[in-house]
């Protein structure tokens, strides 16, 4: 037994052992200095593994859990795909954990930061855990571990605003009826192939081509797309991300949808593959339209937003549009846009809410009116919203002009030609939304009384440091794809070839 | 015709159920504004699929997959070597082992290999309550595995999963019939076997004997009962935390009614025209 | 000698590195504008080796890097870039002059951030010029909109930031709306954004479907900053901002840019052999003629003076779009002129405009009557700016005018030769009667003493002229206009290379 052998293993042991520790820490700096130090571990753990997986031959890594062989035991398969999206939530968990403390401390009951901590790692470990396992039923276990934390983190934005309860609530009641649903598509997936192991499933699924299969694959697609909220089934979502704590948003907004979308690829290509005749329906009658529909209804509703974070959320649903629309394309071209959109959109979307962050740190407040005049009172805060801003939009030299490069380019390749005008249409839109946003931040000035006349003190070095490393990754990798674009494409490739275009 | 069709119906009545407990559960979650009685009617729909799962796990005449007398590692109970393991060739695991060998997978569709080889188990599943669908996908448990990887079978229930590497779809294409015969018909079957054909009429019966002849118990299908376990904690889970929920609410708001905490949601965001709004509905 | 390639590159990092250098001395205006002065001085050495090397057959190269596999951020000068960047960093030197006396003359606050803006703005405009592939142009251009919408919005006020809004809206609806699509649509026929002698859809495309003129028609509407019409009201409507800013919208980099974009486009993305077989361009080539002739009506009804000339900048731009949409050798010869001839004359009309508010605070042209007595010298310099414009000899202005002309007569149309002729006589009428009013009206009844600016007028006997530095910089362009009369047959020879280029 060496160290090599045991990598895949570590992403999800290391937050889950240590996190019940945090319990037993004294409230204060502890818990977090702790948390922190266990995300960074997380994230030296991915980041080798993905560099591990990316030099391998075969391509990917396979750990039995506790020696049990699949497709019995629990198998952990790790390959580019999911390496690339486990360095993304490990890496935005390493630079939300530091950042978390003086907003935590600000938005959230001294008594409680123990648990906060906790609970944040536990949901870490979910999110790992969804990503990386091979084994259909462990994906709703881990799915259930990250979503069980997640209703406990959001509820906790209670001592600022009580509708982080009923928000709570509300994503408790959807959230799980998404998860029973994909459990019963699992259950008959099960029933029609007697495994459970999703390499297995696959082998067994081929060929296979009836009521119980179909009606397997409509409960999962159900079930993920109520949690990767699938326009129309994201009504939760924006008065989670509203609500929450700013450093849950933050973490949130740019892991747990990723994850969702992941499970979904996994799903429709490595379990399913494009055999499935039921497919090629799903993609031209719900993936591609419920996409289309989502990026325009839900980004139209987040310009009239007053409240930034919940519009920031809807924008959220409306990128998810992008990521179904890549992936429903089946094409390499597509999946691989899919998946850069959601490394980049991740580090977008977790820049924006920390910038809100900052503010409401300062502010008091994620209203539109708190953001007058920021460029004066909050010069890093504001540029930073700016940067992430424009990246979101789609501007060359950030990360979003690589993602809609890589989709257009998609679309165009695969023949849609509507649809790629439709992708920059509603850019436009996101392009109305910042632009509100980056207008009353630049040009307004700030109030001079009332509730939101603030000095002009930026925000504590401990919180610009990990935004602006995020506003950072979202110029470095508009400018080098290598890790994204190249590694994108060929977990791409490896997932459509199993999904049956190889042959 | 008519009674053809209620057959079918009534056959089926485990799914019925599951069914109608799915849409209670999920009609009560929408349709009621109380929190409480929302999370009741999650529970009901969490407790419709533990029914299914269950549903699918259940082999006629089997028993609850509790291991009942013998020593595990003792080889006697439900390894082959007893009575004559050479001379199964590929159907190396007897219909002893099957009974055993269910606790490591499921029966129904094969991930386990053990059935491949056993007549015991799979043929049991005649009996049992699915419809076409299930006896084409138990077939394909016949093509699961190559049985001589099974070989050291008979070691602690520990070891057995290292021995069935996923070496899928190699064997033989027998329906599931054929490979019954095959199985009930091989030499080293012995006289068992014999009373098993003769009795395929009703098979499980024939299994039964078979199976008692070696280990005296059919197990159901223990994969689904431990994954209902899992999901009945997860269940249980989501219950506490929305029931904490549901008392914070309480605390914050003075109601746990939905529409009332609409409401004052929105008294919250849009000020006092909201209120006389709320307050004009409301009377 | 610094190498041509190095000098290409430095032309680029230089100005971003004067913008640092600006920010750094933000609180001594003198060693700020001496920043600005020398990074202006330096680039137009730097422009000036690029050209002379471009002149002798050269064609420096710098590869920058890759940013997603087959699009490189790249430079290659060639004889119209290098023109392009002469005039830009040329005209900037001017420009900064000029800001300098306009800015101080008038007090304005945030000069800092002004000149910052230009230095950036300009930079975009010099990677513009030497860009070697439609992907590194788009980024360029990109930044140059973002770049200059502080300028623009400069004074912060309503009206500034309408006008901000309609510059920013127009600009990036149609570049990522339009633009970006165009491109990747090309990329994804050519496999190659590269600008190639000779165009690289040739060969690739079906000429007999509507891809051509769909294609065409994108990037003629998506480079906004050409303002053809429909697409020009940021044009009007960013003239809420300083003086200065007008001119380098206008005259130095944003429009010409724009056309610029459009001309290279024509003939190194489509080719003119391509354009003239399918006949594609044949409608947006009407489209620029009656853009031509609309803004200049327009024009004529307009009393703000600077309303007046941004018409007319829209009305002159439509004459490069005409040029490249003629698709013939000479068209092209006489849209890469024209560049150079309106860059010269609208910057001599904008500076003098801008002395005319510093020294009188004067906007309308119906006030104007009798001034030129009291300003002959910037009247004057108005006068021969207008002439170029007009294209009247002994101005520089006039050999674009011919060139069209023929270029017209080869491609047979010569109803375009009559547009030409009327839009001359139409600009006659609009530009010509200023100066007229000027030094032939008398002043209005109580409107006999010149209201001074915040700056008092320079008295110089009876005259009350604008700063020196106002004044000055118009004579220097105006006679620029005048020596470009004598020196076309060296800028023919100059951009010949294109024409043979193209074929």
């Amino acid at each position: 037994m060496n160290f090599a052998e045991q990598l895949p293993v570590l992403p999800i042991i290391t937050p889950l052992l240590l996190a019940p520790i945090t319990l037993l820490l004294p409230k204060g700096r502890a818990p977090h200095l702790y948390a922190t130090f266990v995300s960074w571990l997380t994230f030296a753990a991915c980041a080798y593994l993905l560099a591990a997986v990316a030099q391998s031959e075969a391509g990917f890594f396979s750990y039995h859990l506790g020696a049990w062989a699949p497709p019995l035991g629990i198998e952990y398969r790790v390959d580019i795909a999911n390496a690339l999206i486990l360095l993304l939530i490990s890496g935005i968990a390493a630079v939300v954990f530091p950042f978390a403390y003086r907003s935590v401390q600000l938005e959230i009951d001294e008594r409680q930061s123990p648990y906060f901590y906790g609970a944040m790692l536990v949901c870490l470990t979910g999110l790992l855990g969804v990503t990386i396992t091979g084994d259909a039923f462990n994906v709703f276990v881990f799915l259930e571990i990250s979503s069980l934390a997640t209703y406990a983190l959001v509820a906790m934005g209670a001592r600022r605003d009580r509708r982080a309860l009923t928000a709570a609530f509300n994503y408790l009641i959807m959230g799980t009826i998404g998860a029973t649903f994909f459990v019963i598509g699992v259950g008959l997936l099960y029933q029609a192939t007697g495994t459970l192991n999703m390499a297995d499933l696959h082998d067994r699924l081929t060929g296979q081509s009836n009521r119980v299969v179909d009606a397997g694959f409509a409960f999962i697609l159900v079930g993920i797309g109520l949690k990767l909220a699938m326009f129309p089934m994201h009504l939760w979502l924006p008065g989670a991300y509203a609500y929450a704590p700013s450093a849950v948003s933050a973490f949130l907004a740019a892991t747990a949808t990723k994850m969702a979308v992941y499970v979904l690829i996994r799903f429709i290509y490595t379990v399913f593959g494009f055999d499935f005749e039921f497919l090629g329906a799903a993609f031209v009658w719900v993936l591609l339209p419920l996409g289309l529909a989502g990026m325009f209804v839900a980004s139209i509703v987040a310009v009239f937003q007053e409240d930034v974070k919940r519009m920031l959320a809807y924008s959220s649903v409306g990128q998810i549009g992008y990521m179904l629309l890549g992936l429903s394309f089946g094409t390499v071209e597509g999946v691989a846009a899919s998946l850069v959109h959601m490394f980049n959109h991740g580090l977008m979307k977790g820049a924006l809410f920390m910038a809100v962050a900052c503010v409401v740190l300062r502010a008091g407040s994620h209203s539109i009116k708190a953001f007058a005049g920021l460029s004066r009172r909050m010069p890093f805060t504001a540029w930073a919203f700016i940067l992430s801003g424009l990246s979101l939009i789609g501007v060359p030299l950030t990360v979003g002009f690589v993602s809609k490069w890589y989709l257009l380019q998609a679309a165009f390749e695969a023949g849609y030609w509507h649809v790629g005008f439709l992708i920059v249409l509603s850019s436009l839109i996101a392009l109305l939304y910042i632009g509100r946003i980056v207008e009353v931040m630049v040009l307004r000035d700030p109030p001079e009384d009332g509730q939101y006349a603030i000095p002009n003190k930026d925000a504590p070095l401990e919180m610009l440091i990990p935004m602006w490393v995020l506003v950072a990754a979202n110029i470095y990798f508009g400018l080098n794809t290598e890790l994204t674009g190249g590694l994108a494409t060929r977990a791409a490739e490896a997932l459509t070839f199993t999904a049956g275009m190889g042959q | 015709m008519m009674e053809t069709w209620i057959d079918f119906v009534v056959a089926r009545y485990n799914y019925w159920i599951v069914i109608v407990l799915m849409m209670l559960g999920l009609y009560t979650v929408f349709a009621r504004g109380n929190l409480v009685k929302k999370i009741v009617g999650l529970n009901i729909f969490q407790t419709s699929v533990f029914i299914f799962y269950i549903t699918m796990g259940k082999i006629a005449g089997g028993t609850a997959p509790i291991y009942i007398g013998g020593e595990l590692d003792h080889g006697g109970g439900h390894g082959g070597d007893d009575h004559g393991e050479g001379g199964h060739g590929a159907g190396h695991g007897d219909a002893g082992h099957g009974a055993v060998g269910n606790d490591n997978g499921g029966h129904d569709a094969g991930a386990d290999a053990h059935e491949a080889s056993s007549a015991g188990a799979d043929h049991a599943k005649i009996e049992n309550t699915f419809d076409a669908n299930d006896l084409k996908s138990a077939t394909n448990a016949f093509e699961a595995h190559d049985a001589e990887d099974l070989k050291a079978a008979a070691g602690s229930l520990h070891n057995a999963p290292d021995n069935l590497p996923a070496d899928i779809g190699k064997s033989a294409n027998t329906t599931l019939a054929d490979a019954a015969k095959e199985a009930l018909k091989t030499p080293g079957f012995k006289p068992e076997g014999e009373a098993a054909v003769h009795g395929g009429a009703n098979g499980a019966e024939a299994v039964a004997e078979a199976a008692a002849y070696h280990s005296e118990v059919i197990y159901t299908n223990p994969l689904p009962h431990v994954l209902i376990l899992t999901a009945i904690v997860v269940g249980v889970a989501g219950t506490a935390v929305g029931l904490a929920l549901a008392v914070r609410i309480r605390e914050a708001y003075g109601t746990i009614e939905e529409d009332e905490l609409e409401a004052m949601d929105n008294v919250a965001e849009f000020g006092d025209k909201a209120a006389e709004a709320a307050g004009s509905a409301g009377a | 000698m610094i190498q041509p390639f190095v000098a290409m590159g430095l032309a680029v990092g230089l100005p971003l590195l004067g913008c640092i250098a600006i920010w750094l001395l933000d609180k001594s205006p003198n060693l700020r504008e001496a920043a600005t002065l020398l990074t202006a001085g330096a680039l137009l050495i730097l422009t000036i080796i690029v050209f002379i090397a471009v002149g002798t057959g050269a064609r420096p190269q710098l590869f920058a890097f890759q940013v997603i596999a087959g699009l490189p951020i790249a430079f290659r000068a060639e004889p119209l870039g290098a023109m392009f960047g002469v005039i830009a960093s040329g005209l900037w030197l001017v420009n900064s002059l000029y800001s300098i006396g306009y800015m101080r003359g008038h007090n304005e606050k945030n000069q800092t951030r002004f000149f910052m803006s230009f230095a950036v703005a300009i930079s975009a405009a010099i990677g513009v010029a030497y860009a070697s592939n439609l992907f590194t142009l788009f980024i360029f251009y990109e930044v140059l909109t973002l770049s200059t919408f502080p300028l623009v919005t400069h004074y912060g006020d309503e009206k500034a930031r309408n006008g901000g809004r309609i510059y920013l809206g127009v600009l990036m609806a149609t570049s990522i709306g339009l633009l970006l699509p165009a491109i990747v649509w090309t990329y994804a026929i050519a496999d190659t954004t590269e600008f190639t002698v000779g165009g690289v859809l040739a060969g690739n495309v079906d000429t007999a479907g509507p891809i051509v003129p769909v294609l065409l028609g994108l990037y003629a509407f998506g480079i906004g900053k050409a303002a053809l019409m429909p697409v020009h009201p940021w044009l009007p409507n960013a003239m809420v901002a300083p003086t200065p800013v007008s001119a380098f919208l206008h005259a130095v980099a944003v429009v010409k840019a724009g056309v610029f974009s459009v001309l290279k486009i024509v003939v190194y993305i489509f080719g003119i052999d391509l354009l003239r077989d399918t006949g594609a361009s044949v409608p947006f080539m009407w489209i620029a003629a009656g853009s031509i002739l609309l803004a200049s009506l327009i024009a004529m009804n307009k009393d703000n003076l600077k309303a007046r000339l941004a018409y007319s900048t829209v009305s002159q731009l439509s004459y490069v779009t005409l040029g490249a949409m003629l698709a013939t050798s000479m068209g092209v010869m006489g849209g890469a002129s024209q560049i150079a001839a309106h860059a010269l004359g609208k910057m001599t009309l904008f500076m003098c405009a801008g002395a005319i508010y510093v020294a009188h605070h004067k906007t309308l042209v119906s006030e104007l009557n009798g001034l030129g007595r009291v300003m002959p010298w910037t009247f004057g310099a108005f006068f021969l700016g207008a002439m170029s414009i007009i294209g009247l000899p002994p101005m520089g202005g006039s050999w674009p005018k011919f060139f069209l002309m023929l270029g017209a007569a080869d491609a047979g149309q010569i109803a375009i030769i009559a547009v030409l002729m009327i839009s001359s006589i139409l600009n006659v009428i609009y530009l010509l009667s200023i100066p007229v009013r000027a030094f032939y009206m008398n002043p209005a009844e109580g409107d006999a003493k010149p209201q001074g600016a915040r700056g008092a007028p320079i008295q110089w006997g009876h005259l009350k002229e604008a700063p020196l530095l106002c004044v000055v910089p118009p004579l220097m362009t105006a006679s620029g206009a005048l020596v470009l009369f004598f020196a076309a047959d060296p800028l023919y020879q100059y951009l010949a290379p294109i024409i043979a280029e193209a074929g």
